[in-house]
This record gives structure tokens, sequence and C-alpha cells, in this order.
């Protein structure tokens, strides 16, 4: 059975309704990305899943547990971990401060983010809000690590960073998939997440359109689907 | 030896001012300014309370004098019954005694925190001043209109209650007893802001969804801290009392919550030493400029206008610059 899965969800924002159905599903151990163009439903998906946006029709489903309804905290709970888009630390915490309010379980700890990324090991004791874009997006992705997620859910996760400072967020990523952690990422960089991908979900005026290996995913399609 | 910063050293001075003073006022048998001074340290330990709520979680109680007020009819209520020798409600024996005295004030303002505190915190902004305002208000006009234990008129206490092996009819030892309570709350304080709790609930403070995405309630969060807060304020309001010999419904009244909130905004918002500097500053303009007019609280209305204007970060913002805390 699968670690996560979505059928027919269907979100709205106070009258307009965003999500039409949308289909999507994670095993455990498997990287999926979630893509499709600006203003298709990427963000309101993982809002829906974390219960921030409530759904009104369809279900999700997490680790056997229907999760629809649920308050956004007790669903994090069960071990949903997410990177929000554009970071969102809390800048008024140290490094440390960060990390530690989200610590839950025992697998990831302090020593072993600040293993995955030495940058913040050196901060520990900084303002979030003084810390570089990159250096804020490896907290956002270590204070979810730290709640020893089954599912880390990435959000536009290299968004406007340098391409030095994304290719030491995707090696981290391999590292973690390596470890055989889930992960449902999304990203417009093709060229960067596709190799890492193990299956993907593309999203069109929200509803699932696409749902297949990453090689499936041709040159046509991705310029139907994802092209600008 | 590490440098210290300016504000350990601003908070050094602030405390070495508030135990030698008075020590030399006693000295010189000027009493009064004992007197004085107690009642700096309890006004700092009843915004020190506050200060949980409103520095770390940024929840602006306007209802403080509530759990102020309680903490002192509770050591009037039992004091007055010890005295006249009646039982409390079910045969309950009265005291004199404070630890006791504080354990009920403490225990009394924690269990009615947490129904208003889980009521109020359901909104936020300016409905939750207004709420916390009414129960305030609510509890103040129950004081006003419940003649056993003097209504509006308030109630004396006839002698100080005891503490064990201290004579508190003396100011210097009851002063010196509230400054043992007052440095263990700052410890409290201290404690809470360091640890994982207070972390969480500075970043309540910051963003709920963010909090509530790693997997922690904001609600129980803010709620604990909240009854936390008031059960110290409580504490505050029972060593107010016997200070005065004296409990009135205006310890409950909304002037009281302000002026709670005042200290903190004089001294500085979340800050250990904040409400001691404020209360200082406070008491002393009470003082120096209540003698000479009766509107001294115009001059403490253009200070605080200055602090929120030039020094946001209150006045120990002023001496030590931006919070640890932003």
């Amino acid at each position: 059975m699968s670690l996560l899965s979505l059928k027919g969800v269907e979100s709205f924002y106070g009258a307009s309704q965003a999500l039409f159905g949308v289909d999507l599903s994670v095993e455990d151990g498997e990287v999926v990305a979630l893509m499709g163009r600006n203003g298709m439903g990427k963000t309101t998906t993982i809002s829906s899943i974390l219960g921030m946006v409530k759904p009104r029709g369809g279900s999700i489903n997490f680790a056997g547990k229907e999760i629809v309804g649920q308050q956004p905290h007790r669903i994090a709970q069960q071990g949903i971990g997410l990177v929000p888009e554009g970071r969102r630390c809390f800048p008024n915490l140290t490094v440390e401060e960060n990390l530690l309010v989200a610590a839950r379980g025992s697998d990831w700890t302090l020593a072993r983010v600040t293993e995955l990324f030495p940058r913040l090991g050196e901060r520990l004791g900084q303002y979030a809000n003084t810390l570089s874009g990159g250096e804020q997006q490896m907290l956002a992705i270590g204070r979810a690590l730290m709640t020893n997620p089954r599912l880390l859910i990435l959000d536009e996760a290299t968004e406007g960073l340098a391409p030095v400072i994304r290719q030491d967020i995707w090696a981290a990523l391999r590292k973690l998939k390596a470890a055989g952690q889930s992960i449902l990422v999304v990203d417009k960089t093709l060229s960067e997440l596709l190799p890492v991908a193990d299956r993907c979900f593309v999203l069109e005026k929200g509803v699932t359109v696409f749902e297949g290996k990453p090689d499936a995913l041709t040159a046509e399609l991705q310029d139907r689907y994802l092209g600008v | 030896m590490a440098a210290l910063s300016r504000e350990t050293i601003a908070n050094g001075v602030l405390a070495l001012l508030l135990l030698v003073v008075p020590l030399l006022a006693a000295a010189s048998g000027e009493t009064f300014y004992i007197t004085l001074a107690t009642r700096i340290v309890i006004l700092a330990l009843a915004a020190l309370g506050l200060n949980i709520a409103l520095g770390l979680g940024g929840l602006v109680s306007f209802g403080h004098a509530a759990f102020f007020g309680l903490g002192g009819y509770v050591a009037g209520i039992l004091a007055t019954h010890a005295f006249n020798g009646e039982a409390l409600l079910f045969g309950l024996p009265a005291t004199t005694s404070m630890p006791v005295i504080w354990l009920v004030a403490v225990l009394l303002c924690g269990l009615v925190a947490l129904p208003i505190g889980a009521i109020s915190l359901r909104t936020s902004g300016v409905y939750f001043i207004m709420i916390t305002l009414a129960f305030a208000q609510m509890i103040y006009y129950f004081a006003v209109s419940w003649p056993d234990y003097g209504g509006e008129d308030g109630l004396s206490l006839y002698v100080r209650n005891t503490f064990p092996g201290v004579n508190t009819a003396q100011p210097l030892p009851y002063f010196l007893i509230c400054l043992a309570v007052l440095a263990a709350a700052a410890c409290l304080f201290w404690l809470l802001r360091g640890s994982r709790f207070g972390a969480a609930l500075e970043a309540a403070r910051q963003n709920t969804t963010r909090l509530s995405a790693v997997g922690i309630a904001p609600f129980r969060i803010k709620l604990v801290a909240f009854v936390i807060s008031a059960m110290v304020t409580g504490l505050a309001g029972a060593l107010f009392a016997d200070l005065n010999r004296f409990v009135s419904p205006s310890m409950l009244s909304w002037q009281m919550s302000g002026e709670l909130i005042v200290l903190i905004i004089l001294g500085g918002k979340g800050r250990l030493f904040g409400p001691i500097a404020g209360a200082m500053v406070y008491v002393l303009f009470e003082y120096a400029l209540g003698g000479i007019t009766e509107r001294w609280q115009f001059f403490l209305g253009l200070v605080l206008l200055g602090v929120v204007l030039f020094a946001r970060g209150g006045l120990l913002g002023l001496v030590a610059g931006r919070a640890r805390h932003g």
C-alpha cells in the first residue's frame, strides 16, 4: 500500500475552486516529483495534504489512515515534514532553536543535520533572518528532518538560489534518497529534478494529467504541460 | 573571561541597585525607601508574569489585573478568616502563613486562567485584548458587588501574614522575601525562554502555521504560557496585599492591567530585566513627581511616548541595543 495517496482531491479558496481532482501517490522510499506550470495547483495540493487548506472532496490517505479534516499539527505529527515554499524559517529564533523546536523522534538529531549541512553547524547561534537564502533553505530542510518524517515534502526547494547552492541541496536530497527517505518534491528545473525522481505527476488546472516514469515524460509532453 | 554583553551589565547594575539601596536605607533608618523598593519588586514580579505571555508569546493580555487582584484577595480572605477564627468553605482551616497563601493564590490563578485562556486564545489581535479585558472586568464587578469582603471599600489585613522564621512586620525582612520571590521568578523566566518550550512559544508568536507544520499545536503552547503567566502575576498580587495590608477592587481594575503593560513596554518587552527596569522608573516617577503634582501620570505618558517612538526595545533596549529575540 502507498505511503501517501490522494484520490480525486478537490480544494477551494473561498468560492473559487483550485483543485478539481488531484490523484497522487508516493510509495515507501520513493522520490516523487510533482510538476506543472505556475498556478496549476502544486502548492495547493501540498497545503491540502498538510490540512492547511481543507479539501471539500476526495480522499487523502497517509500510512493507512484518512487524514482529510485533521488539524495540521496532527497530520505533521503522523510523519509528514514540510519544507515550505519561500523557506519560511522562524526568523526570531537561532538556527539551533529552529531545529530544536521541531525535534521529534530520535533518528535525526542536531548532529546528523549539521553533518548533512555543515554550514548550519557553523551558524548554530545565528538568527535565521541573518542567514543567506541558501542557508535558510538548508535550515528549512533540516527543521523538517528533525521531525523524523516518514515523508518529506519540498515545495520549490531550489527556487531563487545560486547554482552552486542548488547543487548542494540536490546532493543532500540524493543522500536522503539513498538512505531510503520518501520524498515528494515540487521543482521547476526539470534538468535537475528528473534524474532524482522515481516517478512524476503533472498537474494542469487542478487535475492530474500525467503519471509515470521520468523517461516517459517526452520532450513533446514536457512542451505541452510544462513549457512556457 | 568572555566579554559580558551590555544587557548583562545593565541587568547586573539593576540587580545590585535593587539589593543595595534598601540595605543602605535600612542602615540609615529610612524605612520608607525600603517600602518603596518592595513596591518596585512586587510590581516587577507582576509584570514579569505578564512578560511571559506578552513578551515571549506576543499575547497582549489586557486582563492580567484579574490575576493580580485574585492573588491579593486570596491573601486578604485567608488572613481575615484566620484572624476571626472562622473556617473557609467546606470547613477548611484559614491561615496566615505566607507559603500556604502563595500556594493557594498560584493554584487558584492557574485554575481561573485555564478557562479564560482557553476561550480567549480562540481569538487574536485586538479581539484577544478585548476578551481578556472583559473577563477581568467581570471579576472586578463581582468583587465590587460582594459585600462579605468589603465590596468597593476593600478589605484590610489586621497584621501582615507570617513567614516561618522571619519577622515580616519589619520592612527589611519583608523586602528580602519579596526579592527572593522575584529572583526565583526571574530564574523561571530565564529557564522558560531558553527551553524548547520557550522557542516554540516565540515561534508561535511569529507564525502559528509554520509551527503546526512541524507538528506542534500552537494553541496548547500559548495556553500553557498564559496559565504560567497568570500564576506568577497572582503570586505578586498576594505579596502586594501583604505589603499594603489592604486589598481592594482597584487591584482588579483595568487601570492595573494597563499599568502592567506600561511597565513592560517602558522596560523592554521580552527582556529578563525589562519589567524590573520598568517598575523602577514607574515607582520613582510616582514618588518623585507625585509629590509635586497630582498629574504625574501626564509626565509618565510623555516618557512612554518617547520610549515607544524612539526606543522600541524599551529603556533596556536604549542601554543594551536590540533585543536578543527581536
